[in-house]
């Protein structure tokens, strides 16, 4: 019927590329399906582990912990702040899908890190590979997320592990990037003392290169962190539960109270991890410079009170 | 002074930075200079040809102009720098060729470094910076903290232990620096301009340290400079640099009085001579020498004579210019006299020689007369420079 026409040649002509991506997801499928249950199995145990932790802590101690977290990291102030963006969230009655979230974001963050840091610092050590991963982060990054739900969802199934997954392919690049940086931005001459001093590769990794990153990295880990929050209500298409579900249902019963609390829990998780996140990085940047200062501060009373006895050697060291 | 054997020593070493240095090296042994090279091929000459050799005990001093290769030399003894060709030998044993990890050994417990920037980690206490060599070589925490802070005592920080180099002055910062490459008790400082970011006080203040350091310890210093009044300072021999080149190596004197070449020359324009040459450099043996007592009634032929016994020992002057009528010639015993060891710096004796009117006698440390030294021949020796 058709005829190949100079005007419209796509009548004949055609690439069937989404018929090849199918029958190769298929050919997965069908003969690895052991290594997807390999892939699946550590994500469960960590997401498994942290949501069960976080959902067994009743509210109440929950939000002092946190609140004690953010001043042992940050000050007093910091503490309140914590405090009130914790309670705000048990206020609004989003307590428990909070935690479910937040057990997915750090279940991502965990494995981010764990496969982040390393090839960052990699990257920084191996300039062609930080050449080949570049496009690869780039396009981590960039790709719009529904294009790997869809073979995710096939591979894996759906529900909060594959959640993760897609989780971490979206937040995953920047740490890679500010690992590399960080590590390629120390010093020349400090790199240059600790060869002249003797460090093996290992030990100027250790005892130079990783500690004056520390600011860097910790600046990726809050990117990450962002990242994969903000991925969370994608993820619940997939139907991972928590905030971003009640968003989606909200939105899809155009039901604006529900799709609003949702939302709401949501920015006051945000900000609550973005600043703890930032203090974390600024106490490592400050660390490296008053680390005495921060052993005796506050949180060594606190610490003390709680009789974690640690920080005492040191103590005693200075006087 | 006492020096013992050669503890380091360069043959023939050459440093080619870039991609091809073989093309490099074949242009250099068909007589070519370093900016020929740089020209036809674009690899540049760090260091070329260079042989010497450094004595256990003595403060080396390399000099030479910005670009000369003095940061590339004291990189190629603890191979941070790797040579293109030639041989480095650590007492007598070659360190060029060495296997990764006995060159580690080498670093940490043979050769220290001092650098121009600090170069501390902003990230540790001064103790734990001025540990941090012995920390690298796995030495437990309660030794390297008691010998870190030796060193810190050493060099005038004891009390600053917790402080963080951030928190210090430059002066201070650097005397870190100098405490953390003392605490490894190595047996050669490598200093690479260490002190060229001090200010001029500070800086003649850590020469003095050093020089006492060097003088209680007896260690041997390499030390880079481009400034040739510390290299004179401090210096027992000194290294000129030009291009890549050693162009002489010398005590300060020697270069001086007899200067390799006209940029050595040009080099040593400026520098005041008189704290360079030593009373032994000037001192003539020009004065009227007397052997044994002098006869009583014979005048002496010169306004002063010196005495000296039958070892040449100083004994006494003889001075002929006393006024008056029938007036004798005096003796005068050496306790009424103003003598000068042969190694006083000119500068100081110019001083003594003012206030004086016969010549000053240079004695050596033993005191034999070494010779004497009078205004005339002071001011020759100080306008021919
Ligand atoms: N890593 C490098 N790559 C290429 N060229 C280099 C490198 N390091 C040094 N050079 C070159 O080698 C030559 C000698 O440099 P070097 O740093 O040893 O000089 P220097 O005498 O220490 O000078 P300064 O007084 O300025 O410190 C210079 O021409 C410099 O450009
Ligand atoms: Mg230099």
């Amino acid at each position: 019927m058709s005829e190949l026409t100079i005007l419209d040649p796509f009548q004949v002509l055609h690439v069937p590329l989404g018929d090849w991506v199918e029958a190769s997801l298929q050919y997965l499928v069908d003969n690895f399906r052991g290594v997807f249950r390999a892939v699946r199995w550590p994500i469960d145990q960590v997401l498994n582990g942290i949501e069960g932790l976080l959902q067994s802590v009743p509210p109440t101690i929950g939000i002092l912990l946190g609140s004690l977290l953010g001043w042992q990291v940050a000050g007093r102030r910091m503490g309140i702040f914590c405090a009130f963006t914790l309670i705000l969230l048990g206020l609004v009655g989003v307590w428990s899908e909070s935690m479910t979230t937040l057990s997915l974001v750090l279940t991502a963050v965990f494995f981010c890190g764990l496969f982040g840091v390393p090839l960052g610092i990699l990257c920084a050590r191996h300039d062609r590979l930080e050449k080949a991963v570049r496009p690869v982060l780039d396009a981590m990054q960039t790709l719009p997320a529904f294009v790997y739900l869809v073979p995710v969802v096939m591979l894996f199934g759906i529900g909060n592990v594959p959640g993760v997954l897609v989780t971490i392919v979206f937040a995953l690049p920047p740490l890679v990037r500010l690992t590399n940086l960080g590590i390629r931005q120390v010093p020349a001459d400090k790199i240059e003392a600790a060869r002249a001093f003797g460090c093996t590769p290992g030990q100027m990794l250790r005892r130079v290169q990783l500690p004056l990153a520390t600011p860097t990295i910790m600046a990726g880990f809050n990117q990450t962190l962002m990242l994969s929050l903000s991925m969370v209500v994608i993820a619940s298409m997939i139907s991972v539960g928590g905030l971003g579900q009640m968003v989606l249902r909200g939105i899809g019963r155009l039901d604006m109270g529900l799709a609003t609390v949702g939302g709401l829990g949501l920015v006051l998780l945000a900000i609550f991890l973005d600043r703890l996140t930032q203090a974390m990085g600024e106490r490592s940047a400050v660390a490296g410079d008053h680390r005495r200062w921060f052993q005796k501060g506050p949180l060594g009373l606190f610490l003390g009170l709680f009789g974690i006895g640690k920080i005492k050697p040191q103590a005693e060291q200075q006087s | 002074m006492e020096l013992g054997d050669e503890i380091l020593s360069v043959e023939h070493i050459y440093k080619v930075f870039g991609t091809r240095p073989g093309e490099a090296m074949e242009m250099l042994e068909a007589g070519k200079n370093k900016d020929d090279v740089f020209q036809e091929t674009g690899q540049v000459v760090g260091v070329f040809d260079a042989s010497f050799s450094v004595k256990k005990g003595e403060i080396f001093v390399i000099m030479g102009l910005s670009g000369s290769g003095k940061s590339t030399m004291v990189r190629l003894f603890n191979r941070l720098i790797e040579p293109t060709s030639g041989k480095i030998f650590l007492n007598g044993n070659e360190i060029t060729g060495l296997t990764d990890k006995e060159l580690l050994s080498v670093r940490r417990r043979d050769m220290s470094m001092v650098f121009q920037s600090f170069a501390l980690m902003p990230h540790l206490t001064v103790l734990d910076n001025a540990a941090f060599g012995l920390a690298v070589s796995d030495v437990g925490e309660q030794e390297r903290n008691r010998r870190a802070r030796e060193a810190l005592e050493q060099v005038g920080l004891k009390g600053h232990e917790y402080s963080f180099p951030h928190q210090l002055s430059g002066g201070m910062q650097q005397r870190v620096g100098l405490a953390r490459a003392l605490t490894n008790d190595p047996s050669i400082l490598l200093m690479d301009e260490a002190f060229s970011a001090l200010d001029p006080l500070i800086r003649t203040e850590m020469q003095d340290e050093l020089i006492r350091l060097q003088a209680e310890q007896q260690r041997t210093i390499i030390f880079i400079s481009h400034d040739l009044d510390e290299a004179i300072r401090i210096g027992h021999r000194i290294a000129i640099m030009e291009g890549g080149r050693v162009v002489q190596v010398g005590t300060p004197q020697e270069i001086l009085n007899n200067p390799a070449s006209e940029y050595v020359e040009a080099f040593f324009k400026g520098v005041d001579s008189s704290k360079v040459l030593r009373a032994g450099d000037v001192a003539r043996f020009d004065a009227e020498v007397v052997v044994g007592e002098p006869q009583p009634g014979v005048a002496p032929p010169a306004p002063y004579a010196f005495v000296t016994d039958d070892d040449h020992r100083f004994v006494g002057l003889i001075d002929s210019t006393v006024n008056g009528e029938g007036a004798s010639p005096r003796t005068l015993a050496p306790d009424q006299l103003r003598t000068i060891t042969f190694d006083t710096p000119l500068h100081e004796v110019l001083d003594i020689a003012a206030s004086v009117p016969y010549p000053l006698p240079v004695l050596t440390q033993e005191g034999v007369l070494h010779g004497t030294l009078s205004k005339d021949a002071i001011l020759k020796s100080l306008s021919h420079h």
